[in-house]
């Protein structure tokens, strides 16, 4: 195995058993990892990488095939895919068998409520970071604001949202 | 579609998995879709409800990548994706502010909120440090507030 692909190996296994409340969750320590420990991409090309899984079908976790695909070739996609995938899917099938033997436990449920607000930082500050490498100018910050109100207060299909942002682009209004 | 069309387990069963998946580190979807596969066909399962699962999508996205790689050149991709990016973020934002609702009743709850905000964005502090820091202190706050 190339040091590349074994370094892949290390930093998306580590993500993968510190990705508390999903896969969202560590986007700000993938970003660290991948743009400033590593310099394998630049905030910019990963907040992309970012939208093109977003955009795509399937499970959000995407990204971290993208960045594999970008840093590595096929290979890599493959090495990040299952480097990110094993080590939390082995932890929850040792895991949930107990969880479910300590259902009425009272410390279940303050760890359960404990993790909510941790969860909630790590999502603040993956917007956060994103928006910072996304939002280039005035109009894409208008452009994400207008997005967030109705990502918030209609139920129009994200996808429908994000598919207006990029035709709103492409003719040239923003960015 | 498990629940309702192939009946393969309740929605009880559905549900309470689910909850484990979303406490346990991972990428919740694949945790579930590994736990229900090694749940009826042991490891084969597993492997198989894991492959079924991101096979598609992979070549998909490796597509557009592949795709967008080409075509990058051109202002009119170039700018459509930066509008597609801001979106991106967007809706990462607004999924962080809907979890955050239920916090605005526990005032503390959402002070360690804004501290891992904080520590991540801002600080710039690794991760484990902030889990190993934070974690616990938010585990024994909720364990007390709830007394």
């Amino acid at each position: 195995m190339s040091s590349t692909l074994l370094d892949l190996t290390l930093v998306f296994g580590q993500l993968s058993l510190l990705a508390f409340g999903g896969a969202n969750s560590v986007v700000p320590e993938m970003q660290r990892q991948v743009t400033e420990l590593h310099g394998w991409l630049t905030p910019h090309e990963f907040a992309a990488l970012y939208a093109l899984a977003q955009a795509a079908p399937g499970p959000n976790m995407m990204v971290v095939s993208l960045v594999g695909w970008r840093v590595a070739g096929v290979a890599g996609a493959l090495t990040t895919t299952l480097a990110v995938a094993i080590p939390a899917s082995i932890l929850t099938l040792l895991v949930s068998g107990a969880w479910f033997t300590f259902r009425d436990k009272p410390w279940r449920k303050a760890v359960q409520v404990g993790l909510m607000p941790v969860t909630t930082g790590l999502l603040m500050a993956s917007a956060g970071l994103l928006l910072e490498s996304t939002v280039l100018d005035w109009r894409l910050g208008v452009l994400a604001v207008v997005a967030t109100a109705v990502f918030q207060f209609t139920k129009l299909h994200p996808l429908l949202v994000l598919g207006a942002a990029a035709v709103l682009g492409a003719i040239g209004v923003v960015g | 579609m498990l629940v309702e069309q192939r009946r393969w387990l309740t929605p009880t069963e559905f549900s309470e998995l689910l909850g484990v998946c979303q406490f346990l580190p991972g990428p919740n979807i694949v945790n579930l879709s590994v736990s229900l596969g090694a749940r009826w066909h042991g490891p084969i399962g597993s492997v198989v409800a894991f492959v079924g699962l991101w096979a598609a999508p992979l070549a998909i996205v490796l597509c557009l990548a592949a795709g967008y790689d080409h075509f990058s050149a051109l202002p009119v991709v170039r700018n459509a994706f930066g509008g597609l990016a801001a979106g991106a973020s967007a809706l990462i934002l607004s999924t962080a502010l809907k979890i955050a609702e239920p916090l605005r009743a526990w005032p503390t709850g959402l002070a360690i909120a804004g501290i891992v905000t904080l520590a991540v964005a801002v600080l710039r502090w690794p991760l484990p440090v902030v889990l190993v820091v934070v974690a616990p202190v938010a585990i024994a706050l909720a364990h007390w507030s709830k007394r």
